[in-house]
């Protein structure tokens, strides 16, 4: 693919970025960071595409710790933000403690 | 269709999901499936690459990954909350030395001839990978308190950066020229590392929310300009997104200081401090108070708002102050958080705090909300902030953190501090609300004198 076109695609990508994270509110910055965070392990990519073509020690060594990197950073990355984001939790539905509550009179009843 | 093109259609699917997840963490609500759907696009984008012609090693691949998950899982699994920041920041760091491996391995595989558009954004992405990973080391460190988290002043700082700075841009030109030597590529590789730790080493904890933003938004730039160089379209836009988010971020924590991010890296508050810390203290005592009365003050209160900070996060304080909250919600109290942007050391660190604490989050607000609030406030209850409360950010011209946006808790009927002990906050400023005549100490552990008010809220 030629460099104009690829230049093309990282602008626009900016542009989407930026249009898309400004919108992200303070209380889920940490968890934004860290799913982000998981994202740019996509590198990874870059160690699997090179496995193969680059040849000798060295650059095996080098890419095998590229890869093991790139697979911390994904695979982490997502499962702690999974963790993290699983705990914000909103305010209980009044409605159903209400229910809850009828319940367990009914049943202190019986 | 050949398999190339449907690689290609696989990336843009990937690359697809990326931005839906994204997209979707905009609310708590649809926030764990947009990280779930973000997941899937890069799973879509490794397998799509696993098929690519060129693959070849697969051993070499299975090591890499089983180590790496090995490592990753136990780790994502076992952290906790209060030690987030250091986890992203170490994730993070390897995110960037990967690039920076890549590149080398890149350059090495090409014998150094690397066409020209392949070779300047790999020497950028070596650049800027380099320091990252070891940006993110130190950053990582101080947070693990593995080296002090206060600043290090490195005599003649900037000098010495812009030297390294100069210097790896200095070898990567004359690689560009058409020099080819890999041993020049091992040396930018060296200059931007030693840049990235004397870059970080001088910058004390508070503005670890800058630093933090900063290093990821580099790594993702750095895995942008990986792409190019491997013409990789899924690469480039996903390193790209990252760039974006890393930006804003940095740049929402740098305003909610009222600093320029070259501020943060070039000078920390130290300095400045000291004389105004000195001048202000003659004369002023500030008012201790005892568990006791904080309770009862808090029983008969209508609204309590509760300001949390890095102390807090400290004591792990945050189940504490939730239970305390949930009492006094019985009794009638209504409590909400005031959270400042920069409170702790990574964007939104109270938030997830809190959250882990079983707050809702409607509870939790944002700093514009909140300071309306502050005039019906009954008691401002701050645990373990200080730099953030600093009335002296609104009216002392020549504080250093003058302009500062700030928490405006001096505005509520009375103000309790929770504070170990009378130091002053990270900014080494003097802090004129704990001798407001409103305001009233408890020193002390943060955990422990909350739970102690929670037992005398108990009694009462």
């Amino acid at each position: 693919m030629d460099l104009i076109t690829e230049l093309a695609i990282l602008v626009l990508a900016a542009f989407v970025g930026f249009e898309v994270i400004s919108k992200v509110p303070n209380t889920l910055h940490t968890p934004l960071m860290s799913g982000t965070n998981a994202i740019h392990g996509i590198v990874v990519l870059g160690g699997l595409l090179l496995l193969g073509p680059a040849k000798g020690f060295l650059n095996d060594f080098l890419l095998v710790i590229a890869v093991t990197f790139g697979t911390i950073n994904v695979v982490g990355g997502f499962l702690v933000t999974d963790r993290m984001l699983g705990m914000f939790k909103s305010k209980p539905d009044p409605q159903k403690l209400a229910a809850q509550a009828e319940a367990e009179e009914e049943k202190a009843a019986a | 269709m050949s398999r190339e093109d449907a690689i290609n259609l696989a990336y843009i699917v990937a690359f697809s999901l990326f931005i839906i997840g994204l997209h979707m963490l905009r609310g708590p609500r649809t926030a764990v499936r947009g990280n779930q759907v973000a997941a899937v696009g890069m799973a879509v984008a490794v397998v799509a690459t696993l098929c690519q012609q060129q693959i070849g090693d697969w051993p070499l691949i299975a090591l890499g990954i089983v180590i790496g998950t090995a490592v990753g899982v136990p780790a994502a699994r076992s952290v906790h909350m209060t030690a987030m920041p250091q986890m992203v920041a170490l994730f993070n760091g390897v995110g960037g030395g990967a690039v920076a491996l890549i590149s080398i391995v890149e350059y090495r595989r090409s014998g150094g001839d690397l066409e020209l558009e392949s070779l300047i954004p790999a020497l950028f992405a070596a650049i800027i990978g380099s320091i990252s990973f070891w940006g993110s080391i130190i950053a990582f460190a101080k947070l693990q308190e593995l080296i002090s988290g206060r600043p290090y002043r490195i005599p003649g700082g900037p000098i010495v950066n812009t030297s390294l700075m100069a210097l790896a841009v200095a070898c990567a030109v004359i690689l560009a020229a058409g020099t080819e030597s890999e041993a020049l590529f091992w040396l930018i590789l060296v200059f931007a590392g030693a840049l990235g730790v004397f870059a970080v080493l001088p910058i004390g904890g508070a503005d670890m929310p800058v630093v933090i933003s900063t290093l990821n938004a580099f790594t993702g730039l750095s895995a942008a300009a990986a792409g190019i160089a491997l013409d990789n379209t899924v690469l480039i836009v996903a390193g790209m997104l990252v760039g974006a988010s890393g930006s804003i971020l940095t740049k929402l924590m740098a305003d909610a200081m009222n600093r320029s991010v070259a501020n943060v890296f070039i000078g920390g508050f130290g300095a400045a401090g000291g004389a105004i810390a000195a001048s202000s203290e003659d004369g002023k005592a500030a008012r201790s108070t005892s568990a006791a009365d904080v309770a009862i003050q808090l029983s008969y209160a209508r609204l309590v708002v509760v300001v949390p900070g890095y102390g807090m996060a400290v004591a792990q304080a945050q189940r504490a102050v939730a239970d305390l909250a949930a009492e006094l919600e019985k009794r009638g109290v209504e409590v909400l958080y005031g959270i400042h942007p920069v409170a702790g050391r990574m964007p939104g660190h109270m938030n997830v705090l809190l959250a882990e604490a079983d707050v809702p989050y409607e509870k939790l607000k944002e700093m514009d909300d909140i300071n309306s609030e502050f005039t019906r406030t009954d008691v401002a209850l701050v645990i373990g902030a200080n730099d953030v409360t600093n009335p002296a950010a609104r009216n002392v011209p020549e504080s250093p953190i003058y302009g500062m946006p700030i928490l405006d808790v001096d505005k509520a009927s009375s103000v309790i501090v929770l504070k170990r002990s009378m130091a002053s906050g990270f900014a080494g400023i003097d802090n004129p609300l704990f001798y407001d005549e409103k305001t009233a100490m408890l020193f002390g552990d943060a955990k422990s004198s909350v739970g102690e008010v929670l037992s005398e809220v108990q009694e009462l």
